[in-house]
């Protein structure tokens, strides 16, 4: 079995008005080579699932986006995202904005092939207002509680970047948090991994290794090899995030041109040689906080 | 030491009673002075709280600000973003946060501002306000009292619910403390009105009413306790040598 795939085979699977879901939180550990690559192509009429960061910014940079399921947007050491805010404040994106929570429990009633979960997060707040297509259900049992039917987020596709794989799709994240990456396989009709390494299954490190095999690979539709493909999210334990590059990327928001032709518009090894190398990225420090 | 005591102190001081009494919960401080005033509470009157690095692990004992050689944390726990969410959906949380806006019901918001289908500020979104108030008991920090801050009418997009919802929380509904550059304050006023607590230094309840654009109700015009020798040294020494708080007020 060989599930190595390269830019091309990822987009080629994909289509106008799909909805796509992308894994990592804010600016960690983002599919961003993938990402640049959407920008490229001709895609159009994306609905996107995600704890945004950059990835959104730039899909909406690039109008990509039809509509976003998001509960935030946000760069972390720079908090508001300002390619996301251009298209909100602009009224080019519609929104489906949700409580953290209620994107996880969406996405956990999809993998459970459920309609909807309950909860009572979004009660009492203007989520419910702005989304009139949430509804409501009642307990069936004596409390007869009325509680938010959170639908499942059913997503035709996920993208997500991870520290190891093999050509199976046996990938391993092996930073500390795993986000909710897992969920967002589960929820998807395909998944496409990239992979900072592709190694050997005898190199995945045996029963050590295993704990880090967030799910398995009969998720995994396509696995590409993306050495530093998260930049310029972080990588834990890799690389931290490249505040510098954040900056620039956020600053352009004032006029795209010049960003776009300085870092989009090339191979991912010809954008990570622009950047500064992969042997620097690899020194960035994991951020503090 | 005490003739030089900072307002950033003072409101640090204020915001870690916020967790007095609540026993063995999460405390999450998010913001420069509820994480150290987090950290004060864990260091003096809570020291059963639990508490993270800021990122995956649960510490044993609080981070400080700026800087630090990470090998010398005590990791006692784990606490990724999906464990923090299964831990305030069970309500063992106490969160203090600094939204936009917030209104007279203790609404809150940090989504947008003006017309939500084409806001004159985009925000964060809500991120996780509508969980985090619904399941578990939240107190605010609000670095600027204003007109602007403490709003006349609901806030622009509802993140974090209110009192007059209270009944939706299945009894998790609360917030304990507000605490802001003017005052301490609470909503345990008539009807859970907005009531001042104390006075900051310098500070005339004319200035309180002024800047709040809903009515408060004055329970007490004392000023503010000043942080303790103790509270000092521990703000000055063990959780911000850096001095980092001052940049909150430009101190």
């Amino acid at each position: 079995m060989n599930k190595i795939v390269s830019y091309k085979d990822v987009v080629d699977q994909l289509s106008d008005g799909m909805i796509i879901g992308i894994g990592g939180w804010g600016a960690r550990r983002k599919p961003m080579s993938l990402i640049r690559e959407i920008c490229q192509s001709d895609l159009k009429d994306l609905t996107v699932v995600s704890y945004g960061g950059p990835d959104v910014g730039l899909l909406c940079a690039h109008k990509k986006i039809k509509k976003l399921i998001f509960g935030f947007v946000s760069l972390d050491m720079i908090p508001l995202e300002a390619h996301f805010r251009l298209a909100r404040q602009n009224n080019e994106i519609d929104v489906m904005e949700l409580d953290e929570g209620m994107v996880q429990w969406g996405l956990r009633a999809a993998a459970m092939n459920l309609p909807f979960l309950p909860t009572r997060v979004g009660l009492g707040t203007d989520v419910l207002t702005s989304n009139p297509e949430l509804k409501l259900t009642k307990s069936p049992y004596a409390d007869a509680e009325e509680l938010v039917a959170m639908p499942a987020l059913n997503l035709d596709v996920a993208l997500l970047h991870v520290n190891k794989s093999d050509e199976k799709g046996n990938t391993q994240i092996i930073g500390p948090d795993p986000f909710f990456d897992e969920l967002f396989a589960r929820a998807a009709k395909k998944t496409f991994i990239s992979s900072e390494e592709v190694v050997s299954t005898s190199e995945l490190g045996g029963k050590d290794g295993a704990i880090f095999n967030r799910f398995e690979r009969s998720l995994v539709t396509g696995v590409l090899h993306s050495p530093c493909g998260a930049h310029p999210t972080s990588c834990a334990p890799n690389y931290g995030f490249d505040l510098n590059h954040l900056k620039e990327y956020s600053d352009a928001a004032k006029s795209f041109d010049d960003y776009r032709s300085k870092y989009l518009n090339k191979t991912h090894e010809e954008y990570v040689d622009t950047v500064g190398g992969s042997e620097a990225i690899q020194k960035i420090p994991l951020p503090q906080f | 030491m005490s003739d030089s005591i900072s307002l950033a102190e003072i409101c640090i001081s204020a915001s870690s009673k916020a967790w007095e009494g609540e026993g063995e919960i999460l405390a999450t401080g998010i913001g420069l002075i509820p994480r150290i005033a987090a950290g004060l509470a864990k260091l003096t009157h809570n020291p059963d709280l639990m508490m993270t690095d800021g990122e995956t692990y649960l510490i044993s004992e609080p981070v400080p600000m700026g800087k630090r050689d990470t090998t010398h944390d005590q990791v006692e726990g784990y606490m990724s973003y999906s464990r923090v969410f299964e831990n305030l959906w069970g309500g063992k949380r106490h969160a203090m946060v600094t939204p936009t806006q917030i209104d007279s019901f203790g609404q809150t918001n940090i989504s947008a501002i003006g017309d939500y289908n084409s806001p004159k500020v985009q925000l964060l979104g809500v991120r996780g306000f509508p969980g985090n108030f619904i399941n578990h008991k939240n107190s605010i920090f609000i670095p600027s009292h204003s007109l602007k801050t403490f709003i006349k009418g609901n806030v622009d997009m509802v993140s974090g619910m209110g009192y007059q919802n209270k009944e939706l929380s299945n009894g998790k509904f609360e917030i304990k403390l507000v605490v802001s550059n003017l005052g301490v304050f609470d909503f345990n006023g008539k009807n859970n009105n907005l009531q001042l607590l104390s006075l900051h230094p310098g500070v005339s309840v004319d200035d309180v009413v002024k800047n709040t654009g809903f009515n408060v109700m004055i329970k007490s015009d004392e000023l503010t306790p000043m942080p303790s020798e103790e509270e000092l040294i521990f703000i000055r020494e063990v959780l911000d040598p850096q001095g980092i708080r001052n940049s909150i007020f430009g101190e």
